[in-house]
């Protein structure tokens, strides 16, 4: 059955601001955040919600983001819908929690201000931060500006909590480029989206007396929870995260589906968004705001004849692969940037994954690395034309002369 | 302030075990002992959360459980944000009438690694921000769980792995941390020490501080055979010395009102049954370096230190 597209107010929102709306209007049991820039506007921005009385959240401004998330994944335990915010080293401090919280399967939202870490400290955007976390168990989201922020975050609840995963998931957005950039931002009425969201439906697990109980911290059915588990049952349960990650593309894509229905809005299929690459002969590889500059210089070259396209990965964790050799099998030259790097790696981490993605793919593409961004370094269009002339110069070749490189910095 | 709760040992023995029979606790722990007191004192449903250690490790083993009440283990450090995400759930379930029952405490257990050291944070964060739990610090004065190395509730001159009885330094060098006056200082309305010797006194005090509004601290000292090195029968045996020599002198805080307990009031009103503290180092191993010659004027220190802070108690009880 299709749905009427929803009546949609616009409002001025910074990616920072979408969240706090979006979060508002979710229905939110608890809140636990503590703050760091660029995020701060996400909590002060809720801390007026709630002292304006336009929420029933339990707002706990915490000590540190390791108890702030420590604080969400003990009420997601007992039962309700939780949320919080950081980045850079306020992730980082989480780090140990964020481990606990996959494997607690505690449903946990979380928006991230990609941030760069330290030292030297610095608030502008990379994705160093939240790179680092992509083996913590989390479903992982990328969004390219401040609508998507809003939409994904509201997505983001529905992923976490659905009974067949039961994953933390966290919404990256960069920092200032979409956490402090004023956007229009289509926002859904209230009710529409507390429909959309639902209320959080708890599974039956079976407790330690063989009984099927509510999986959560109930006086009428205990359970253990956190327990000591050893090398008896200790891979099972991380086996068990792994499945739900799996089942996780499915269910992304299903749940922006659906609220595409009701938006109008769409964001590729919900894992990837491809730009122009149907017939591309040449593309990019991006996450989060680049992809609109990136976008731009596409339609640049299309206007000369180029092949060129571009392909935003939007999901990281589980990663598509299958989306991203389908949609990239006619592709013959790719450059892969990063914002972020893994110290003497050979490149960057997203280049790591689509490389070994495309490793079995029939076209063999040549693949080049560029890392780029790192503490909020510019990415202007005319340093993504350079990326683009290089994958012509690959194109004839069919050589790619050296596959890691930094662009846009001195050296 | 509320009426106090009578009890007789009849009613506690009538009371379920909350935490069960078959948990793999050692001989003798003082912990274990501990915990079943506390846990006598239940007034209605609870939902229990516990930091790393010992008691985490030894009441769970998946798929076994000791707890028969809804329980929760995340980390080591953040047992007391643990006590607050709960208590918040709980707090939000209640507004939107989703809560089953009238009201669920909250206790949050740690050891003295959890609770001087790595926890300090999330606990004086959770107090300042007023929880409605119950803190239960069992003090068996080391990281016990890792093999016993010394942590910020070790007391003065004790051997552990990280402050070996070496031929230089004989064990270790600090003091102990006066972690239930940090918590007197947070301003909380219910702080109070117990130990499992004066069971009645620490069921009391646990249900005290399961009563008031807002956080409420119970430091509970909680001998180890195996870390403090004595024979297995001897737990409540020194957890008494610990009150009789004042040691450990059992107070309570009740918003920021100081008052001595019966056991160590009894002393104060008549110093002369104030015990030397040798006759409680002198039945431990962590001590006995302490007894030879050219290292026994740390057992004058160790006195020294137990008489300044008795003294500065008394004051503060209005008995000096």
């Amino acid at each position: 059955m299709k749905m009427a597209i929803a009546k949609q107010e616009v409002r001025a929102l910074s990616g920072d601001e979408a969240v706090a709306y979006a979060v508002k209007q979710s229905d939110v049991d608890v809140v636990a955040a503590y703050p760091i820039t660029p995020q701060t506007i996400i909590v002060e921005r809720f801390s007026e919600y709630v002292h304006n009385g336009e929420v029933d959240t339990e707002f706990i401004c915490v000590e540190s983001e390791h108890s702030a998330l420590t604080a969400c994944l003990a009420a997601s335990a007992t039962g309700v819908r939780t949320f919080t915010a950081s980045g850079s080293a306020g992730l980082a401090l989480m780090h140990e929690i964020l481990y606990v919280t996959s494997g607690c399967r505690a449903p946990v939202v979380m928006a991230i201000v990609n941030r760069a870490l330290s030292a030297p400290i610095n608030i502008h955007c990379d994705h160093a931060d939240s790179m680092v976390e992509r083996d913590a168990g989390w479903i992982q989201i990328y969004v390219e500006n401040s609508q998507e922020t809003y939409d994904s975050v509201i997505q983001a609840f529905r992923i976490a909590e659905d009974p067949d995963i039961l994953l933390p998931t966290m919404v990256m957005l960069d920092a200032f480029v979409i956490s402090h950039t004023l956007e229009s931002v289509k926002v859904l009425p209230d009710d529409i989206v507390r429909k959309f969201v639902g209320t959080r439906q708890i599974p039956l697990v079976k407790n330690h007396e063989g009984k099927l109980v509510p999986f959560k911290l109930d006086p009428e059915n205990p359970v253990t929870m956190g327990p000591l588990d050893l090398y008896d049952y200790y891979f099972e349960h991380k086996r068990q995260q792994e499945d739900a990650m799996q089942r996780a593309s499915q269910k992304i894509k299903q749940i922006h589906d659906e609220y595409g229905e009701i938006t109008g809005r769409r964001y590729g299929n919900g894992l990837i968004n491809p730009y122009r690459l149907e017939d591309a002969e040449i593309a990019a590889i991006c996450l989060g705001s680049t992809a609109g500059t990136a976008k731009t210089v596409v339609d640049q070259l299309r206007a000369k004849g180029v092949k060129a396209g571009l392909l935003r990965l939007r999901a990281y964790r589980p990663f598509p692969a299958q989306d991203v050799t389908k949609v990239l099998e006619n592709v013959k030259a790719i450059a892969v940037m990063d914002r972020s790097h893994s110290f003497g790696a050979y490149g960057g981490p997203v280049f790591h994954e689509v490389r070994h993605t495309l490793y079995d793919a029939a076209t063999h593409p040549q693949i080049v690395n560029y890392v780029y961004g790192l503490g909020g370094r510019d990415m202007p269009q005319t340093l993504i034309h350079e990326i683009y002339k290089e994958l012509q110069k690959i194109l004839e070749t069919k050589r790619v002369k050296k596959p890691v490189r930094f662009i846009g910095v001195r050296e | 302030m509320m009426s106090e709760w009578k009890f007789t040992i009849k009613d506690l023995a009538e009371k379920p075990e909350l935490l069960m029979a078959g948990h793999r606790a050692c001989a003798g722990c003082g912990p274990a002992v501990v915990y079943r007191q506390i846990l006598k004192a239940a007034r209605g449903p609870i939902i229990a959360t516990n930091a790393t250690g010992c008691m985490e490790v030894v009441s769970t083993i998946y798929p076994y459980t000791a707890w028969s009440i809804p329980w929760i283990h995340t980390a080591f450090e953040n047992v007391a944000a643990n006590a607050a995400g709960i208590e918040a759930a709980l707090k939000v379930m209640k507004k939107k009438g989703k809560l089953k029952h009238d009201h669920v405490d909250v206790i949050a257990f740690a050891g003295d690694g959890g609770t001087y050291d790595i926890g300090l944070q999330a606990l004086s964060g959770a107090a300042e921000r007023g929880h409605d739990f119950l803190y239960v610090l069992y003090d068996n004065e080391a990281y016990m769980n890792t093999g016993i190395q010394r942590s910020g509730g070790t007391p003065h001159g004790a051997w552990t792995t990280t402050s070996p009885a070496g031929r230089v330094i004989p064990g270790k060098l600090r003091y102990k941390k006066p972690i239930t006056e940090i918590m007197v200082a947070h301003d909380i309305p219910y702080v109070a020490t117990a130990s499992p010797s004066h069971w009645k006194d620490l069921i009391k005090k646990t249900r005290k501080g399961l009563e008031v509004e807002g956080t409420a601290f119970l430091h509970v000292l909680a001998p180890c055979p195996r870390g403090w090195r004595y024979d297995t029968s001897k737990t409540i045996e020194l957890a008494h010395l610990a009150v009789q020599t004042c040691v450990f002198p059992l107070w309570e805080v009740v918003d920021g009102e100081y008052a001595l307990s019966a056991p160590s009031k009894v002393i104060a009103l008549r110093p002369e049954r104030k015990k030397p503290i040798r006759e409680y180092l002198k039945g431990q191993g962590r001590f006995r370096h302490l007894f030879k010659p050219e290292f026994e004027s740390v057992i004058d220190d160790l006195q020294n230190i137990v008489d300044k802070r008795w003294r500065r108690l008394l004051k503060k009880c209005g008995m000096d």
